[in-house]
């Protein structure tokens, strides 16, 4: 009998100590020594790296009790997901790259560090040169929680030799001659495609699951996934129905778009368009295929732009929140904000020129920085946001699953996605 | 020390002279040892077992928002929110439709290719190795190999145009979503409840068949009449860890279906990781994997029970 007990005591006596030292590492933590930063973000690519690496170093050299700040990248597909469990398991970064589709959520929640303070007291910072319409998304009753990091616009890149080769007019010439229409570029996706067997028209980062990304489409039409006060359902309008009608065709019938399961990656030359956003031509080889990049194709609205943004905020909960908020001060600071022009539009208006953006980007010419970024930026829709947006988009997404057939009846599916989110989006 | 000390010490020293009972018994060196033998296996399971399990349901009973640091107790209201939910019906229908796909293909494949490398033939080492390899490659590696393969362009579609067949877009359509998701799961795990089987088959004395074959019994009667009773303590075991198994697939579904098209493929496990680690509801999540849980236990329990029945051995 007295082993059974005793056994009982340090079976109980192991529990609770885990579940207190378990409960323990949810807490706020107490800042401790030098701080270690860590700042999340969604790029593992090399060149982005290790001008962030360049920065980060720069940093230090002036601030001997910061002992180190890691870039650490997520995979861009499940980014929030893996943020979210990390901040879960205790193991939240200092720093966080925020997408636009979850700005609602973490701007709300109160998870972020207002950050109004610091940036404007920091040294050299011209807080008033940040152009306000990008401050939007990120600001919550009259604060700033994230810094509006990039705000790229989309644009098409286009691999201009695939187009010679199945004898179609550039997107350039098209422009020129004033017909660069969606009409005009799935026209010359599709014959691409019969020509070269290679894709045509790819929506990066949609296949047939990232519907947000879709925006760049349906905007043309003067459609919206939901009202400006995100209380009432766009799916169902004629607009949608039309840009829907079309992209189905596009899909099924003139293979304009590859199909449901299908993949081809543009930058590896597999695709003769791409929209995508600009930050991506790190992604072009020198050596690779002639290039182009151009404007968005004017829908039956007009010409259209729409931006992609990520913000940066600082977590609340780290035990170096000041630091962090310093370091992202100098991050952003005129200096280092034209250098990550490069990859990452500046919210700076007065870095948003042909001239201070070409400096830094040496694959893209002047008139397609004016026509793309910064047309873009000044006249952009911004991407679908919302509360709750992960729910809502599962939502959408499990809805739009029936439109992906050849005999989809387009109406009725967009019905049904109103059906299904319109009570999530009146709440 | 000073003087009353020594004189007050030979009179406390009094007692010592009745031989204390010293601490380190045998009996309690051997109970220390039988501890420490079972240490790391009682530290591990109360690590990664009885303590998630302690945490899950008390995390069901709370509105835990992680972004917002907020951990509030709601009692039994994420309980309540399940008779709410509009998509659980349609989860709970997935998860079991997986689970009788996956066992009834998985089992009846295992005992098939089982008695077939039972046979003494050249070449059964090699299918055997062949068959079991697929248990030893990495699941996510599998799987997304496996998903390059089902794409409307892949690699079976391929195979079925050069016969002329055009196939289906198997990851996207209604039915064939979860039908691929099933066979992946059996390739990659058939080989490990044929190889259970095969060790049962080899245990099944040979007279009794060379006795049945004197009676004039078929093969086929031998199979059912001989080898079935015979093994049946493995299909018990096999069944009960395939159907454990089935409900805790989840790999296959993130990977291949992410739970579509709709939500033909979402599982009770994808529903749960969806409704704590994506939309930020942990309090729900937790309390759908208590679901999981009793559904789990359930069915062990049953098959536990059902044994009696129909496993030979069992008295």
């Amino acid at each position: 009998m007295r082993t059974g007990k005793g056994l009982r005591v340090v079976a109980a006596a192991l529990t609770g100590a885990l579940a207190l030292s378990a409960c323990g590492g949810g807490g706020e933590a107490e800042d401790k020594g030098p701080a270690n930063l860590r700042v999340t973000v969604w790029s593992a690519n090399e060149a982005h790296l290790k001008l962030f690496n360049e920065i980060a170093d720069e940093y230090r050299k002036s601030h001997p009790d910061v002992a180190g700040i890691t870039f650490d990248p997520l995979p861009f597909e499940n980014y929030t997901t893996t943020l979210t469990t990390q901040i879960a398991g205790g193991n939240a970064p200092d720093l966080a790259w925020v997408f636009e589709n979850s700005a609602p959520d973490f701007v709300a929640s109160g998870a972020l560090l207002p950050l109004d303070e610091t940036l404007k007291k920091a040294e050299g910072y011209q807080y008033d040169d940040i152009s306000p319409a990008t401050l939007k998304l990120w600001q919550n009753g009259g604060k700033l929680y994230a810094y509006p990091f990039s705000t790229s616009p989309f644009g098409v890149f286009v691999n201009t030799d695939l187009l010679k080769q199945a004898g179609q007019k550039t997107p350039a010439e098209l422009i020129a001659a004033g017909q660069w229409t969606w009409d005009a570029a799935l026209a010359a996706a599709g014959a691409t495609q019969a020509a070269t067997g290679k894709a045509g028209l790819v929506i990066r980062d949609f296949d047939y699951k990232g519907w947000d990304n879709l925006s760049t489409f349906w905007t043309g039409w003067g459609a919206q996934a939901w009202s400006e006060d995100g209380k009432s359902c766009g799916f169902a309008s004629p607009e949608m129905v039309d840009a829907m009608t079309t992209l189905h065709k596009a899909i099924f019938t003139t293979k304009a778009l590859p199909g449901p399961g299908t993949t081809a990656d543009f930058f590896a030359g597999d695709a003769a368009m791409t929209v995508t956003q600009i930050s991506r031509a790190s992604l072009l080889k020198d050596d690779g295929f002639a290039w182009d990049l151009v404007p968005l194709p004017a829908g039956p609205k007009g010409p259209y732009a729409v931006v992609g943004q990520a913000g940066i905020g600082v977590m609340k909960r780290s035990p170096h929140a000041d630091v962090a908020a310093d370091f992202l001060a100098f991050l952003t600071n005129p200096t280092n904000s034209a250098k990550l022009a490069q990859f990452f539009p500046p919210p700076r208006q007065s870095q948003l020129t042909a001239e201070t953006l070409a400096k830094t980007n040496p694959k893209l010419k002047p008139e397609q920085l004016q026509k793309v970024v910064i047309d873009g930026i000044t006249s952009g829709v911004v991407k679908p946001s919302h509360a709750g947006q992960a729910e809502i988009s599962q939502q959408v997404r499990a809805g739009l699953d029936p439109l992906w057939k050849p005999d989809a009846d387009v109406k009725a599916v967009l019905d049904g996605v109103c059906a299904k989110i319109q009570p999530m989006l009146a709440k | 020390m000073t003087r009353t000390d020594t004189r007050v010490g030979p009179v406390e020293a009094r007692p010592a002279l009745v031989p204390a009972r010293p601490f380190w018994t045998s009996r309690r060196r051997d109970h220390l040892t039988g501890y420490l033998f079972i240490a790391p296996q009682l530290i591990g399971s109360a690590v990664f077992v009885i303590l998630p399990l302690i945490l899950v349901v008390w995390y069901s009973l709370h509105e835990w928002n992680v972004l917002a640091g907020t951990f509030e107790f709601v009692g039994t209201d994420n309980y309540a929110a399940l008779a709410e939910d509009p998509n659980l019906g349609s989860v709970l229908r997935a998860t079991g439709l997986f689970s009788v796909g996956l066992v009834v293909f998985n089992l009846a494949l295992a005992l098939l290719l089982a008695v077939l490398l039972h046979q003494k033939l050249r070449g059964t080492i090699v299918f055997r190795t062949l068959f079991f390899s697929p248990v030893v490659v990495s699941l996510v590696a599998w799987t997304i190999v496996w998903g390059f393969l089902l794409q409307d362009n892949g690699g079976v579609n391929g195979l079925l145009d050069t016969v002329g067949v055009d196939g289906p877009n198997w990851l996207r359509g209604d039915g064939t979503a979860m039908l691929s998701v099933i066979v992946v799961q059996v390739f990659k795990n058939v080989g490990l409840n044929m190889v259970l089987f095969l060790a049962a088959l080899q245990g099944v004395p040979g007279e009794l068949y060379e006795a049945a074959e004197v009676d004039g019994a078929s093969r086929l009667r031998q199979f059912w009449r001989i080898t079935v009773p015979l093994i049946s303590p493995t299909i018990l075991l096999t069944s009960i860890i395939t159907v454990v198994g089935s409900l805790q697939v989840f790999a296959q579904i993130a990977v291949l279906t992410q739970g579509g098209p709709g939500t033909s493929t979402t599982v009770l496990v994808y529903y749960l990781y969806q409704q704590a680690f994506q939309f930020h509801h942990f309090g729900y999540g937790a309390t759908l994997s208590i679901v999981l849980f009793a559904i789990v236990l359930a069915l062990t329990v049953l098959q536990w029970q059902m044994r009696k029945r129909w496993v030979f051995h069992e008295s």
